[in-house]
Parts: C-alpha cells; structure tokens; sequence
C-alpha cells in the first residue's frame, strides 16, 4: 500500500509539476466589479451543490436501498399533486433568490457613462492583433494611437524547438497601460471580422464586432500586469492575439505618454533620413516574420486558396505603385488589412522593399527598392 | 429452390441485396439505415475529435497547424449533431413510433426513403470539401458571419446544410401525420408513450426552426457570391443580425438533440424500476414547456455582443424559467426510481448516468444564465464542459442505452451483457475524465477554439485528452457488441425485460418485417 502511495504520489509530482493546475476556479480579478462577479459566481456554484447533494443523495439512496435484491416487490404509486406542486414551486423561489442579485449587478455593470477625471480608450479587432487608440491623448493631432502583437517567438510554438517562456502566447510588443483608480472606457470595435476583448480579471468581456462599438467600464484598484485573450473565433490565428494590460500609478502613466509623444518625434526625424537597402533589409525581414508571414508565410509561398503567394507575384516583381496601394488600403473583401495606421513610414519601406528583394523576386523582376519618401509621397497625393 | 420462388409470398419479407437497402419504405429498415449512418458519423466526427484532443494534449503545434485545427473543430460539431445525435434520434423514431401506437408503419414511406437518402449524399458534399483547394469549412459549426462570408468553399457547405435540412423537415412531417393519423384506436394522445410524444414535440421544433437556419445559410451565400450585405456592417448589414437569426435556429436545435433522449430514460428507467412513470401527464406538460421556452431564450448564447440592459435581462430571466420543467423531469425520474425492485442492466446504467450528469449539464448552464458571470464563462472552456456533459452523457448516453434497450426486439439476439457493462463502465469514466477537467480551465480563463494555450493549462488539458481517447477507444468496443448480436447471442423472448411495458414488446422478437398490419386491440387494461 506504502508503495502504490509512492508511486501514486511520483506521479502526480510529475504530472503536476507546476503549481497553475491548482487554478480551477475564476480568478477575483481587481476591480470592484469583478469581485462582485466571483462573489456571485461562488453563490450559484453553492446553490447547485447544495441542490445537487439533495437530488442525487435522493437518488442514489434510492437506487441502494429498492435494489431487487433488497426489494422484490415494487410499489405502484403514480402521481402526487402535494410532492409535484412541492417540486415545481420551490424551485422557482430558488430560481428568485439567484435572479435578483444578478439582476442588480447587472445593473451596475451597464453603468456606461463617461465619468469625470476618466479616460477612454478605443479597442480595435484586426485578425490577429489589437489597436489600441488613447481618445483623450493628442499626438500632434491625431490620439495616441498603436497596435499590440504577439511577440513569442514561431520557434516556440510552430517548430516547438524552442522552450516556452513563462508567459508564452501572452506576451505582446506593445502593452497598454493605463492609471489605477481612474474610470476607463473600452470603445470596443472591429477592423475585419468579429473578435472578442477579454479580461478576466477585471469581468470585462465584450465582441468586437465591426460597425457596432461597445463599451466596457472598469476602474482597477492594484497596479499590475494583467493578461487576456480573444475569445470570439476570428479565424486562423485566434489564439494568437493576447491581450496585455499594465496598470500603473497616475504619474507612471503620464511618463510613459510622455514617452510616448517623444517616440513620434522621433519618428519623424527617421523618415527624413537617407536609408540604405541594408538597413531597410535587415529591418523589412524582421516586420516581415512578424506581421505578413502568418498569412503569406515565411518562404513567401503564401497558403493556396487562402493567401496568395508573394514570391513571383507580379505585382511585387514589377509595380511598385500598385504593392504601396494595396499595403496602404488593403484589398475589400478579402482578409488583406490595410497597414496604412500599423506601420510608420519606414517599416512600410522597409517591408515592401524586403518582399521585393527576398525569394528571387529581385532577379526575376525590376528589383526596384521602396524608400520612406516613396511613403511619404503617397500619403500627400491620398490621404 | 424454384418452387419457392415461385410460391406467393403473403408476408412480402425483405428484398435481397443491395436493392432492399437503396429502394425500401419499410420503417424497420429505414430505421436501421439512419442509425448505421449515425455511427458511421459518430466514429468520423469522434475520430476529428480525437485529432483535435492529440493537439490539445499538450501546448505548441505538433500534429496540426491553427487552419486544419479550426476545420476539426468545425467539422467535429456539424457532424456529430446533424449526422451523429439527428439521424440517431430519426432511427429510433423510425423503429419504434410504429410499433409504440400499433401502426403497420410510417405514413409516407416513399418520403422516409428519400429523407434518409438524402443525408448520405448531403454528408458527402459537405466531406468533398477536404479534397478541394482552401479545404473544409473552419469558422466554427456557428459559421459567424463575417468570418464565414470570406471563407472559401463555403457554398458547399450551405447546399449541403440545405440537403440535410430538407431531409429533415421531411422526416419531421413523417413523424407528425404519423402520429396523428396512425394510432391505433384506443390510443389517445395523452396514453401515447413518452417516446412517442417527446418526438411529435422534437417534429413540431424541426419544422419550426429549419427553414430558418435555411434562411440563415442562404443570406450568407447571397453575401459571399452575390455581393449583399445582409452581415456586412460596411455595406450597411449587421453582423450581430446573423447570430440572432442562427440562435433563433440553434436554441431549439439544442432542445431537439435532447427531448427524445427524455422520452427514452423515461423508458428505460421505469422498466428497470419495474414500476409505472411516476407522472406521465406532467412528464408530458415539462416537454411543452421546455419547447414553448426554447423560442424565447436564444439570446443568452450572445450576452456579450452588447444588448441593451432590458434584453440582458429578459434572456436571463426566461433562461432560468427552462430549470423549473427540467426540474420536473429529473424530480419525475427520481420518483420512479424510489420504492422500485430495480436492477442494473447495461440500458439502466447509461440511463442512470444520463440523469446525473444531464443534471450536472444542467447545473452549468443554470450558472451560465446569469449574465453578470457568463460574461466569464462565455466562449471559455466552462462553455465546452457545459454543452459535452448534456450531449455526450446527455444525448449520446441516452442513444446507447436506447440501443441496448431494444436490440434485442431488432435482432432477436441478446446483447453480451458483460460486454456492454464494460462499455458502459469506461464510456462513463472516459467522458468524465475528459470534460470535467474542462470546467476547470474554463473557468481560470481558457478560450474555446483554440489551437494553442498558455502553459497554466497544460496539465488538465493533458489529462482532457486521455479521457478523450479512452471514451473513444471504447466506442469500438460497442461496435463489437452491436455487430455481434445481430448475428449471435442468446435467444431473445418476446417480452425482453420483465418490467417493460409497451405495444413493440407484444411482438416477437426480432420484429416481424410487418408488425400490425391490423390495429392491436386495445382495452383499458393495456400498457401502452
């Protein structure tokens, strides 16, 4: 017996190496809210226990005790109006009871109205990544605004060479950060296709759907970082767009807009810049793997029937105009986005001088190279 | 030999050959096809899921990439509801609605025909697409509009859910003028037998919301190849108006894959109890009931799309409102149960189990109607859990114990009985392994659809997966003890269990090919 134990025990150890399978509940999650929410989930898992101890114990007590070998005869009895009209009215007194704490929080959490000293954020679906634009936040004279990717490595997960980091799949370039204790607003839209917004610890989860936008309210009380998914099925790489919130004190979030602002200055200075075809290369194929490859793949090839292939695509051989067209506006009606708000002039260049240059395209087209002022120049005649 | 050929057969038994098969109206056999198909599907979608568990086993992508992922996971769903647990459920109608009122057979046997032939090829335009370009459909077996508009090969899948759904509005209209023209005299509506009327409910919802998903379907291909946009928000179509037309259709699809499983525990139950129902007339009235509620609580598979308040509110409440008839049911079967002389045949076990843990669906979805917390539980695991436990131990549970209940009246053999108490033993422990860690993981977060997942999960995931292929290795073993007692086992009486009670159990055993081709009298003293 010692030794099943041990082994038994081994086992587990082995199996259970880490301590997360112990979360096999909801997290309390840190805002008011969602402590309401795991208080309220906790109530109704109670009542079912209790109703199910009760059913069942009836039942299986029942079961054991009119086995035929204890009772040969049955008995005959049909109908009972008392026990039917007992069994239907209690559990509608039940069914009350859980429907009336519900019902006010509820309530509370369709509280959508903008609140003094907050602030609102736009949410935005695009397959497979979020944009995030900061509605209160000026950068010169568009609101702050870029997009969140996932950024663990395709050798952790496609080839699985790699080992797994400790947040694998929950790691993004661009975290978005906000204040503790201030009321903030999700607008929550969509680019594409139906996506969802969901964070578990603050009880938030809202579709994305495009041409509605949704809100979600939350004041959050603990700094922190705090992790969250897509949760409506967006296609190929749905679970590949994690959400990353940092919640931070007021003055942590006014530094990091500041840092911000001086970023896009930055930026503009870099456009104006003479870029040689190594750089623009070497950081092409870096926005290449980790923007276009999931669809057009890595070598290029695209998948048949679903994304088109970019190694001897004429366009990216020979028109240059036409390649910038389509990665300023995206192609409507097909699931090719327009990166025109989710690449700055340069790593636009970059890309598309990478796609044009990669794969034998350059010796089997004009090899031509696209500079940020090619970018820019378009953006003056279009938009 | 010659003389017998040229002897005229009064019985008119079976054609020989393939021919019986492709050509026959008899109910019996048109039953018998159904239900074969059924497991056919059951083994093709069960074998998807085990592809899809093999993914989930652990975290990375090892065996599938997110795109054939997704079309699993598609194709899991679509198949085991409209070719496992429908054709099933139609099977059993086919054997038993007949001889339960003491009918020679169906109504409209040439209908029957070619409802049942139309699934087949249905299931095959729907497969075909594995071997095209862009492959099988991938957005999830509730085809969200805009994800499915730009997918390809979709117009496939829209001829082949209108096959299946011709087929089943036609098989519903059998089943209705059956019941209401073909009962033998005697047999009012409110004797007729619980299976009998938990299929005329089942017929009336099919009826009801078919042409809908046909609308659904249709509207979606006019988006993807005729350039409307009823789903497109950038041509001034509404991508939320395509899930409320389909959950209009899904709400009572769901209660249609488990009303007849009602009427069949009820059953089994009462004559492994060897006692009468406890309440058939209000047995009768929580079927109503639940079908009545089915039409008004389709929104709560959408609090999270951004209803006002009042509508939030209305789908909760009139969601909790379908726990009082289900109720009923479960406190029904209990009642039964108590003071009965019972044993445990295999058929009792899987009706057993089917009660408790249709009851633990039960208690889940009960959980999931409170908004404020399903905006947790949505599209997570929880979700997963929630749906498997009221249809693998719900429907398909009450599936198989139909089958070991009647199989010896189809095949005059009975069934290894040792045999099916292994089966049943490893189905239930297999789908409990397999689902209730999936609460777990729903709950701490996990989203459902999923290729891939944090490392917090893996552990329960892991063991989600050998569960999985514990349930589905033993389904072979119930392929076993099907085949063998169609050509094997030991005799059966007519009677078959003791404490039944019913007109199909007055024949012998197997069935005579025409069974009342005269109405069985019927006196106040017969147990219909």
């Amino acid at each position: 017996m010692k030794k099943e134990l041990g082994l038994i025990t081994l086992l587990s150890i082995s199996l259970f190496s880490s301590a997360d399978w112990l979360d096999v509940n909801m997290p309390m999650g840190v805002t008011d809210i969602s402590q309401d929410v795991f208080g309220l989930h906790m109530l109704m898992f109670w009542i079912m226990v209790a109703i199910g101890v009760v059913v069942f114990g009836v039942l299986f007590y029942a079961m054991w005790k009119y086995r035929r070998s204890n009772n040969k005869k049955p008995a005959k009895f049909e109908e009972n109006h008392k026990l039917e009209m007992a069994w239907t009215i209690v559990p509608t007194i039940i069914l009350v009871l859980m429907a009336l704490p519900a019902s006010s929080l509820l309530k509370k959490m369709y509280d959508h109205d903008a609140e003094e000293g907050g602030i609102d954020i736009q949410v935005i679906g695009w397959q497979w990544k979020w944009q995030y634009k900061y509605l209160d936040e000026k950068v010169g004279e568009k609101p702050l605004s870029f997009f969140s990717n996932l950024t663990t490595p395709a050798d952790q997960y496609e080839t699985n060479q790699a080992e797994k980091g400790a947040h694998y799949l929950l790691e993004v370039d661009e975290e978005v950060v906000v204040p503790i204790n201030t009321p903030i607003r999700f607008l929550i839209t969509s680019n594409d296709v139906i996506h969802s917004w969901y964070m578990s610890d603050f009880a938030v989860k809202q579709d994305a759907i495009p041409g509605f936008i949704n809100v979600a309210k939350t004041t959050i009380n603990v700094p922190g970082t705090y992790r969250g998914n897509c949760t409506e099925l967006c296609g190929e790489r749905h679970a590949y767009m994690p959400i990353v919130v940092r919640a931070v004190t007021e003055e942590e979030y006014q530094d990091w807009i500041q840092q911000k602002r001086d970023a896009a200055e930055q930026l503009a200075f870099l456009t104006e810049k003479e870029w040689t075809v190594d750089e623009l290369l070497s950081q092409g194929e870096e926005i290449y793997n980790t923007r276009c490859a999931a669809c057009h793949q890595i070598n290029g090839a695209g998948i048949p029937g679903f994304y088109p292939a970019l190694a001897g695509s004429a366009v990216v051989m020979n028109d240059k105009s036409a390649q910038i067209e389509i990665l300023m506006e995206g192609i409507r009606g097909s699931q090719m986005q327009s990166f025109a708000e989710q690449l700055n002039e340069v790593e636009m260049a970059s890309v598309i001088t990478f796609t044009r240059m990669s794969w034998n395209n350059d010796k089997n087209g004009d090899g031509t190279v696209v500079v940020p002022k090619d970018i820019v120049d378009y953006k003056n005649i279009n938009l | 030999m010659s003389a017998v050929v040229e002897h005229h057969d009064h019985d008119h038994g079976p054609k020989k050959g393939l021919t019986r098969w492709l050509f026959t109206t008899n109910h019996k056999d048109i039953g018998t096809l159904y239900l074969w198909f059924s497991f056919l599907m059951f083994l093709t979608g069960g074998a998807m899921a085990m592809g899809i568990r093999a993914e989930l086993f652990e975290p990375g992508l090892q065996l599938l990439d997110p795109i054939k992922y997704n079309q699993l996971v598609t194709m899991h769903g679509l198949i085991m509801i409209f070719g496992g647990v429908m054709p099933a459920f139609v099977g059993l109608a086919n054997w038993l609605i007949p001889m339960q009122i003491g009918a020679p057979d169906m109504a409209l046997p040439r209908m029957n025909n070619l409802s049942f032939w139309l699934l087949p090829s249905a299931f095959t335009i729907l497969l075909s697409t594995a071997f095209m370009e862009g492959g099988m459909p991938g957005f999830g077996w509730t085809f969200y509009a805009p994800l499915s508009t730009n997918y390809p090969n979709i117009a496939y899948f829209v001829f082949a859910i209108h096959i299946m759904g011709i087929s089943s509005i036609m098989g519903s209209i059998n089943v209705i003028v059956t019941i209401m023209n073909m009962r033998a005299p005697g047999i009012t509506l409110m004797k007729m037998p619980l299976f009998v009327w938990s299929w005329l409910i089942t017929a009336y919802l099919l009826i009801a919301v078919m042409p809908v998903l046909a609308g659904a379907v249709t509207m979606l291909l006019m988006d993807a190849y005729f350039g409307t946009s009823f789903f497109d928000a950038a041509g001034g179509g509404d991508p939320v108006l395509f899930q409320h037309i389909f959950w209009f259709f899904g709400h009572p699809e769901v209660y249609i894959m488990i009303l007849p499983a009602f009427g069949i525990t009820s059953h089994i139950i009462s004559t492994f109890s060897r006692k009468p129902l406890f309440g058939h007339a209000s047995m009768v009235y929580a079927m109503v009931s639940i079908a009545v509620l089915s039409f008004v609580v389709w929104a709560h598979h959408m609090f999270t799309v951004g209803m006002p308040l009042v509508a939030e509110l209305f789908f909760m409440w009139a969601t909790m409102l379908i726990a009082i008839p289900t109720g009923v049911k479960v406190f029904n079967w209990v009642a039964t149960i108590f003071k009965g002389s019972i044993t445990y045949e295999t058929p009792m076990l899987f009706a057993i189990a089917f009660v408790v843990l249709f009851t633990i669906g039960g208690f889940s979805g009960l959980m999931l109607a409170i908004t404020p917390a399903d905006f947790q539980y949505h599209d997570t695991y929880f979700v997963v859990a929630h749906f498997h436990y009221v249809l693998v131990p719900g429907a398909v549970f009450s599936i198989m114990a139909a089958v070991y209940y009647w199989l010896p009246k189809w095949t005059g053999n009975m069934y290894d009985e040792t045999m099916g108490k292994l089966h049943f033993w490893l189905s239930f422990i297999g789908v409990n392994v397999t689902f209730f860690p999936q609460h777990f993981v729903g709950l701490a977060g996990m989203p459902r659809r999923y290729a891939d997942y944090a490392l917090q999960f893996a552990e329960w995931n892991a063991i989600s997966s050998i569960g999985a292929f514990l349930f589905g290795a033993s389904q072979l073993l119930f392929l076993y003890i099907v085949v063998k007692s169609v050509f094997a086992g030991k005799k059966a009486t007519a009677q078959v269990w003791d404490g039944a009670r019913g007109l199909e159990w007055t024949v012998a055993s197997p069935a005579p090919y025409h069974t009342f081709e005269i109405p069985p009298k019927i006196t106040k003293s017969t147990k219909v």
